[in-house]
């Protein structure tokens, strides 16, 4: 396995463009977050601190923290849907078959690295969030501080999902652009999986469930907005807020589902090709 | 003799076509083979399949003694197909590297194959900014950098200038010279004539032939004879059974012979007939006619 990810990772980080966009990927995240924390003087006008809000308190911050900064995910998207269509533009792709890798050796490399790669975004998103956690916080007391830490795991499990719907589609495709255009196209087609299903059960609250079980929406799903919950902690009397932001294990396991499938598929695919 | 690769029946069909059609053979250890044939007579696919990255139809292929999975055989085969294929933004010595790691060698053996090749002064150099005579003598190095059991080319000197052709040639030769199984795919005949010892000859996917290159035709070559009275000699000719075939030319007979005759003999039995020849050479077709005629009909 480290042999595999050894691999991928000169094939990844000896090449300037991937090296950018790793950087970009995790280093933005982190940055917007160190600068959202820090007091903002506007001209003397007024300053904005974001932390007086109070969205940086114990246990709010995952929720948010992970929220946003999977919005920085499409930066790697763009590694590893290069990474396999420069295997095929190279052609490197049949000579490392050749010289001996198998075909599962050769997906296995990718997806390590993809689960490589998510794990080192989670660490660093939840060491960056502990820290100004530590010092916004009203409350620091152990409980509290590790209480929702499983939108952590959350975060992980959408990075992986996501990158690898990803390598699946790059796979398909074999091109960089048609894959990243095919996610846009996943999305609208959740969207008429979403109308057929209103059509059919006439409800739109049944629509959501059976969206629930598409790719896109079960990733995006897995971490709910956490803008609403904001807005309960200000106005605790408005009851008609309230709204289900917990991480539940079936969210979990509908999304390891399609990483499994989408990881079996690309293998299917690569055995079935001629090259 | 210990048997490197067996073939028998393969068949690959793409769509409607058929590439390799009921396709066998045998290579073995220490010798230098050719698979020869026309463009599109299915020598790659044939390579492709052996080589784990096109999928057969129907047959079967065996590595080493049959016990080895085709995964761990390759480890111990050097192969170029085609085109040399690295990543462009590495270096030489960077791509030589992952190739080390995937075929778990020694880094030790980069620069010595290198040396071999004569791009050791490249080596920092990026594949990008290589000439293609350099990046296939790079993909041979890669090819050797396991001390392969057998080296497998797909037309090596495609698109080369006389020099790289000259240099890629020359190196098979010397790499052959040390024991080194080869398995050499061309349509170019000079090339397996003077580095192969054994030929098969595919055409539309089918084997013509497959042997030793001079057992290939069981001719025993021709004459090319001229004399002043050149009627009195053809007809001197058709006299013996020992001629075959008997053609003009200006002047120039081609006599082909049906049994083993040597041109001493020849000019004697001639010259005892009252023929006295003014040209007298002895040849056998050259590998170049030979294959013409074996994919002609």
């Amino acid at each position: 396995m480290l042999r595999l990810v050894n691999l991928e990772l000169q094939k990844l980080l000896l090449s300037r463009t991937n090296k950018i966009l790793i950087f970009i990927s995790f280093i933005l995240p982190f940055t917007v977050l160190v600068l959202s924390s820090i007091k903002i003087n506007f001209f003397g006008f007024f300053t904005l601190e974001l932390g007086e809000l109070g969205i940086f308190n114990f246990p709010l911050i995952w929720h948010i923290t992970t929220f946003f900064a999977s919005y920085f995910k499409f930066f790697f998207a763009i590694v590893v849907v290069s990474m396999i269509g420069n295997e095929y533009s190279n052609k490197t792709i049949k000579q490392n078959l050749i010289d001996g890798l198998s075909k599962k050796e050769f997906i296995l490399s990718k997806f390590y690295t993809i689960v490589f790669f998510s794990l080192f975004a989670t660490v660093l998103i939840a060491v960056a969030s502990f820290i100004i956690g530590m010092y916004y916080s009203s409350y620091t007391e152990a409980s509290i501080i590790f209480r929702e830490t499983e939108f952590l795991l959350a975060y992980f499990i959408k990075l992986v999902g996501f990158f690898t719907l990803c390598l699946f589609f790059a796979m398909l495709l074999r091109r960089s652009a048609f894959a990243l255009a095919f996610l846009f196209v996943l999305y609208i087609v959740e969207w008429l999986v979403f109308w057929g299903a209103y059509e059919i059960f006439g409800s739109s609250e049944t629509a959501f469930k059976v969206k629930n079980f598409m790719p896109l929406e079960s990733m995006y799903k897995l971490i709910d907005q956490p803008i609403q919950r904001i807005m309960m902690t200000k106005f605790p009397g408005k009851e008609d807020l309230a709204y289900d932001y917990a991480v539940h294990w079936y969210e979990i396991a509908i999304v390891l589902g399609w990483t499994a499938i989408f990881v079996f598929l690309s293998l299917r695919l690569l055995k079935k090709r001629d090259l | 003799m210990e048997t490197i690769l067996t073939i028998t029946n393969l068949t690959k069909k793409f769509g409607f076509l058929t590439a390799v059609k009921d396709l066998s053979f045998t290579i073995n250890k220490g010798n230098v083979y050719g698979i020869l044939g026309p463009n599109g007579s299915g020598k790659s696919t044939t390579l492709g399949i052996v080589l784990n990255v096109v999928n057969k139809t129907s047959g079967n292929f065996e590595w080493f003694d049959g016990n080895t999975s085709t995964h761990d055989a390759l480890k111990k085969v050097g192969a170029i197909i085609e085109r040399p294929n690295f990543y462009p933004y590495m270096t030489a010595y960077q791509n030589l590297k992952l190739v080390c790691k995937i075929k778990g060698v020694d880094f030790s053996k980069i620069d010595e194959k290198l040396e071999l090749v004569k791009l050791l002064d490249r080596k920092d150099s990026k594949f990008q900014t290589f000439s293609l005579g350099m990046k296939q003598r790079l993909a041979i190095a890669s090819a050797l950098l396991n001390d392969p059991e057998i080296l497998i080319l797909d037309e090596p000197t495609n698109g080369l200038d006389p020099q790289g052709i000259h240099q890629i040639r020359s190196l098979i030769q010397l790499i052959a010279s040390q024991g080194t199984t080869i398995l050499l795919a061309s349509h170019l005949l000079d090339e397996v004539e003077k580095v192969c010892t054994h030929v098969v000859i595919l055409r539309k996917g089918e084997k013509l032939y497959s042997g030793p290159v001079d057992e290939m035709i069981s001719s025993h070559g021709f004459l090319e004879l001229k004399a002043e009275d050149t009627n009195k000699l053809m007809t001197f000719l058709e006299s013996k059974k020992m001629f075959g075939k008997i053609k003009v030319e200006d002047g120039l007979i081609t006599a082909f012979l049906d049994e083993p005759m040597d041109a001493k003999s020849v000019n004697k039995l001639l010259f005892d007939n009252g023929i006295v020849l003014t040209h007298l050479v002895k040849r056998k077709e050259s590998l170049e006619e030979q294959f013409l005629q074996l994919t002609d009909n």
